[in-house]
């Protein structure tokens, strides 16, 4: 897992729209990654839907959510419109996990671990978290702890 | 500014929490959604065990899209004084929670409907609606039901005998 300090990887992953989203995009803003392993399963459901609820108070610290999982950008949108959430979704899907696997969070069951990455404006990691098993929701409150640590 | 969401403990009991149960009965501050049917069952269960119980929202807007209409219409109730008493009506029949089945049961209750239809509308349930669900995020809450009991957080299947048995 890539760890407080790093410069965030090089990396590739595709938007919703099909269009790149790469390091570059890390650029002058606070970003927060979201792992997750399977869009429409249980738990990241529920993890999308609490983060979904404090958007807004991310946005008034300058920090973009981004959900990244190994689905492909279709699958993304489905499960994205099905839930009702504004949440952006970036795409892993080929080669597959080779993003989630540049940042360290790769299951080797073949699905992105469940973790957090914040990156700061300068594109190096401020913070990042690894959920102790896929089964576990971190909380939004680890994610304002982490842009706290990262803002100090 | 909105407020910081990093973590916190779960805030202690209030004034203006909604408090139900014998005093000295240990404490469960619950974290619900009208709309959860998992917290609707929980409601059931804890109905009968000795148990002070405080009702803190938690309402998840995209799982449930009626979840904020019926904690403010809770709320509503509450300026009436009749805030436990709405929570049950609403808890017992989650399949209408449209306005008119909130008019419903404020009716059913004898509440002052012009009253009821302003306050459930006003920033004050809004905000008192939000005050509670900002914090549950900030004490870990990620999933309804969530159950505070000795300081320890009760989610998934609650035991319900364990919260009787803890001081």
């Amino acid at each position: 897992m890539v760890q407080a300090g790093e410069p965030a990887p090089e990396f590739t992953l595709r938007r919703e729209d099909g269009s790149e989203f790469t390091r570059a995009d890390l650029d002058g803003r606070t970003t927060v990654l979201v792992f997750y392993p399977f869009a429409f399963s249980r738990v990241c459901t529920d993890q999308l839907n609490l983060y979904d609820e404090v958007l807004d108070e991310l946005e008034a610290k300058g920090a973009t959510l981004y959900g990244v999982s190994c689905d492909a950008p279709y699958s993304q949108s489905a499960f994205r419109e099905k839930l009702g959430v504004r949440i952006k979704q970036l795409s892993d899907f080929e080669p597959k996990g080779a993003t989630c696997r540049a940042f360290g969070a790769y299951h080797e069951g073949g699905f992105p671990q469940r973790a957090l990455v914040v990156v700061g404006p300068d594109g190096i990691v401020k913070w990042s978290y690894q959920a102790a098993s896929p089964s576990e929701l971190p909380g939004a409150n680890l994610i304002f702890d982490g842009l706290a640590a990262g803002a100090a | 500014m909105p407020p910081d969401l990093g973590s916190a403990p779960v805030p202690p009991t209030g004034p203006d929490d909604h408090v139900r149960g014998p005093e000295g009965a240990p404490l469960a501050i619950e974290y619900a959604d009208f709309e959860c049917p998992f917290c609707a069952a929980l409601s059931a269960r804890l109905a009968g065990a000795e148990l002070r119980r405080v009702f803190r929202h938690f309402p998840i807007r995209s799982s449930h899209p009626r979840a904020w209409a019926a904690a403010c219409a809770a709320e509503a109730a509450a300026v009436q004084g009749r805030f436990w008493e709405m929570h049950d009506l609403l808890f017992s029949d989650q399949g209408r929670l449209e306005d008119p089945h909130l008019w419903d049961r404020a009716r059913a209750l004898g509440l002052d409907l012009d009253r009821f239809e302003r306050d459930r509308r006003s920033d004050e349930a809004r905000v008192r609606v939000r005050r509670d669900f900002e914090s549950g995020v900030r004490a870990g809450v990620v999933t309804t039901p969530a159950v505070f009991a000795a300081g320890r957080l009760y989610a998934g299947q609650i035991d319900v005998a364990a919260l009787e048995r803890v001081s």
